[in-house]
């Protein structure tokens, strides 16, 4: 896991930027994680993290999707390449779905 | 195209289907004695309509207005490219229904845009909405426009050449893996809506998602349109009119009969045939021949509508 975020610092210093200008309150950090949606399908569709960490997903798709976790977080609508982050500040896991296209599911297990 | 059996009529009615998804833009619908009939291409649909008399109508779906990827950067310039096909029928259509996902991400100026052009066809146009017409963060933008006289998030029914026309929405409160959904809500209008009605009363249900389970593995399905088909059973010509999958698909099942409309903007692929439902990018050429949209007549005494798919192209 580290060894993979080391490898990507440059692309997490760009959404670490990202992520600070979407939620100013909180600090983005070097093992923060991403999921991309790609072909209706988020990947990936069970991700582990520590508390604390935020997650962005990323819509590499021609059509739009959302992020939405009842209760816990709705993305805006998410135009190709657009972007969304949401910081996991309690443990626990968090189902989400695409409010569009329902059959696309995932889960976040936070620790 | 003309001649119509409803009997026998899967062979003949698929040999339609291919011949018009071969040509490819829109479907036009005849309801004839209460059955719309797909009549095929635009201009064997006109052939048809003008030999036989009756109400016809016109079904467009899934303009996309705003959407400009590779599949199709212009999706603005096919509608119109659609509207001008149905312009130049020799038989003006009685009015038009719009299937959904009028534009790509319910901006203010692709309603703006969408509205332009398809108001040339000087039609009087029922809309039900897609989830693409659904994004603006107010979600005001379709309701102001087309919600005006509506129940709900836009469900409505008019009366039209002796059928009675139910615009359902199924586009709203999806609910986590499932399908489209209409709601208990709108289930229990949909009963009112029909109670007292003739069973000889033709109906015609249309709403974007299909009603009828296409491809759950992809959401082409409403959850609870089982529902909804069980308040129609018991008359004598149901014709259920869809959109969402950019692809013509037909199902006779009893007095139901089924179809989807094909887009203005892209095509999508067959169920399973690709990775995802997204949009298909096939050959400049080729583009036309899979857009269009679909016209269907509708004569007394005669049991299914004629819908023809015609394509702008081809």
């Amino acid at each position: 896991m580290k060894t993979l975020n080391r490898r990507d610092f440059g692309v997490d210093l760009g959404l670490a930027l990202a992520a600070a200008i979407l939620l100013p309150a909180t600090t983005a950090r070097a093992d923060d994680m991403e999921v991309h949606i790609d072909n209706f399908v988020f990947q990936p569709a069970e991700l582990r993290i520590k508390v604390g960490t935020t997650v962005t997903w990323t819509n590499r798709d021609d059509i739009p999707h959302t992020v939405v976790s009842a209760g816990k977080f709705r993305s805006k609508t998410l135009d190709t390449d657009d972007k969304f982050s949401f910081t996991f500040t309690n443990a626990g896991d968090y189902k989400y779905f695409c409010s569009l296209h329902p059959h696309m599911t995932g889960i976040i297990k936070v620790e | 195209m003309s001649g119509h059996d409803h009997g026998e009529d899967g062979l003949s009615r698929r040999k339609v289907l291919e011949c018009m998804t071969w040509a490819g833009t829109g479907v036009l619908w005849t309801i004839t004695g209460g059955v719309p009939r797909s009549l095929g291409i635009i201009d064997s649909a006109q052939a048809a309509t003008t030999a036989v008399p009756g109400m016809t109508f016109l079904q467009i779906s899934d303009s996309h207005v705003g959407f400009d990827k590779p599949a199709n950067p212009n999706a603005l310039g096919t509608l119109e490219e659609a509207i001008n096909k149905i312009n130049a029928m020799p038989a003006k259509p009685s009015f038009m229904i719009h299937t959904g996902d009028i534009t790509h991400l319910s901006k203010a100026a692709e309603f703006d845009n969408a509205d332009r052009i398809i108001s040339q066809s000087k039609l009087d146009v029922h809309y039900v909405p897609g989830e693409h017409d659904f994004l603006d963060e107010n979600v005001k933008f379709y309701r102001e426009r087309y919600g005006r006289g509506t129940k709900g998030a836009g469900w409505y029914s008019f009366d039209a050449g002796g059928v009675h026309f139910i615009g359902l929405v199924n586009v709203v409160d999806l609910k986590a893996s499932g399908l489209g959904n209409l709601g208990a809500e709108q289930l229990a209008w949909l009963e009112d809506d029909l109670r007292g009605k003739s069973k000889s009363t033709p109906i015609v249900l249309f709403a974007h998602i299909p009603l009828w389970t296409v491809y759950p593995e992809w959401g082409w399905g409403t959850e609870d349109g089982g529902r909804a088909l069980e308040y129609v059973k018991g008359f004598g010509s149901v014709t259920v009119l869809n959109g969402h999958i950019h692809q013509v698909m037909q199902k006779v099942e009893g007095n139901v009969t089924f179809h989807t409309a094909r887009s203005t903007a892209f095509p999508q692929p067959a169920p399973g045939a690709a990775p995802s439902p997204g949009p298909m990018k096939v050959e400049d050429a080729k583009l036309r021949s899979m857009l269009g949209v679909a016209s269907i007549n509708f004569k007394q005494n005669e049991q299914r509508l004629a819908i023809i798919d015609t394509p702008i192209q081809g």
